[in-house]
């Protein structure tokens, strides 16, 4: 536990130190939402529609970026290494890690919220809270196996483009779960389904959150 | 004598290659190993095999006398400066001093001794040189007993070799250095191993280091 805490200090640390970067993150994720509504033009219905998979599809894309660079923080001048060498455990370094991800991914996806009820022209008609646990669910369900992947291909060229090849199958149903609730408390939940939905998020984040833990070490050693 | 390395027939290959080939070696709890070698002859992989960062592919490795798990008492100064970018000097000693459970009042003295200023700019900004010595900081605040440092003397001005080498005194345990720069290296060392092709070809007192050097690299045709 200590070793998480202090694995997500020092993240926190770090890009509270190139805070520049994380405003960097939010504009790109502004940028895309952008795109989607210039993509779909002026069709405010099909906008007002679509407007939960827009964020999801943004946040996707931006965990890529954030992902990518929380490893290479740790193996562009080897600190892993010493790290290793502190020691920390393995299981502590990829919880640390992993929520830290997670909060910057909860950080871009509640700032991202206001833009697309502006964009989109959506408006959110359960309540709010059902929201902030979707995008809490959502990010951290791409932030733990985004974290393993990012370790397993940070020492190769080309890991840019091989994180979201290998990434994006693997939390097809976390984009899915999170896309489905998002439209739900936005357009409005009859049946009420989002309860469901969000229990299988909770159930994806269970396996993702522990699978990838155990699997952390033997990729960190490698 | 307290031996924090024990290894017989220690070997590490990479594909069909054997960086580090039946190597035989033994560093006493307080000694002062120098290692020397042309490049690619294996210094910088035994220095990882024996920091447990690589594992070996043969052969019989014992640190701290047979300890579980020693990391906790190993040291490495590598080619790479371990330490974050976007981190100050003293940031970067602070992580690790709340990792490691060390005391941050010493991190003032710590950047002094290797000839830093506590300045807030980010380690992106620094020299190469400079980067070492904040490596060399790390390695005077985690005190391990065994101290492993490749090329402590590469990208330092006359000032921070002197600077480093005194540091390098301060280190309490066992410390092995792998360096081209002999006559740097040679006075901090009580014992010298010569390595070649992956495996030790010379042993003997530090200052007879130069001219084992200098008779293999005529033998090689060097000279």
């Amino acid at each position: 536990m200590k070793t998480t805490l202090d694995i997500l200090y020092k993240d926190m640390l770090i890009e509270w130190r190139a805070r520049s970067r994380t405003v960097a993150l939010l504009s790109f994720a502004y940028t895309i939402l952008l795109l989607f509504a210039f993509a779909i033009g002026p069709d405010a219905a099909a906008l007002r529609h679509h407007a939960g998979a827009y964020l999801w599809l943004g946040l996707l894309l931006c965990s890529t970026l954030l992902l990518d660079r929380s490893m290479r923080i740790e193996f562009e001048a080897d600190a892993v290494s010493k790290l290793l060498l502190v020691p920390v455990s393995a299981p502590g370094l990829f919880y640390g890690k992993a929520i830290a991800n997670s909060v910057q991914l909860w950080i871009v996806g509640l700032i991202s919220i206001p833009m697309v009820i502006v964009i989109c022209d959506a408006t959110i008609t359960e309540h709010w809270a059902w929201l902030v646990l979707t995008i809490f669910l959502g990010g951290a369900g791409l932030a733990a196996p985004g974290t393993l992947y990012s370790a397993m291909i940070a020492r190769l060229s080309g890991r840019q483009l091989l994180l979201p090849l290998m990434l994006f199958p693997l939390v097809v149903p976390v984009v899915v779960a999170a896309v489905k609730t998002t439209s739900l408390v936005m357009l409005g939940d009859p049946m009420n389904q989002a309860g469901s939905w969000l229990v299988l998020l909770g159930c994806f984040n269970l396996i993702y959150w522990s699978l990838c833990g155990v699997l952390f070490g033997r990729v960190v050693e490698a | 004598m307290d031996t924090v390395v024990k290894a017989k027939g220690l070997g590490r290959r990479f594909g069909r290659r054997w960086a580090v080939a039946r190597l035989d070696l033994e560093v006493g709890a307080h000694e002062r190993l120098l290692v020397i070698g042309p490049n690619g002859c294996g210094k910088t992989t035994l220095l990882n095999v024996l920091s447990t960062l690589t594992p070996p592919s043969q052969g019989y490795l014992e640190l701290m006398g047979g300890k579980s798990n020693p990391r906790a008492d190993i040291g490495l100064m590598g080619h790479s400066a371990g330490v974050y970018e976007d981190l100050s000097a003293s940031d970067n000693l602070m992580v690790f001093a709340r990792m490691s459970q060390r005391d941050p009042s010493q991190i003032p003295t710590l950047l002094d001794t290797v000839g830093l200023d506590l300045r807030p700019d980010p380690v992106a900004r620094y020299s190469a040189g400079m980067r070492r010595r904040l490596a060399l900081a790390q390695l005077l605040q985690a005190q391990p007993r065994l101290a492993l440092l490749d090329e402590p003397f590469a990208q330092m001005d006359p000032g921070g070799i002197a600077q480093v080498s005194q540091a390098i005194r301060e280190l309490p345990g066992a410390v092995i250095i792998a360096s081209h720069q002999v006559h740097h290296a040679a006075p901090l060392c009580t014992r010298a191993v010569l390595m070649d092709e992956g495996q030790i070809r010379w042993s003997g007192a530090a200052d007879k280091a130069e001219t084992a050097w200098r008779a293999l690299h005529r033998e090689r045709g060097d000279l």
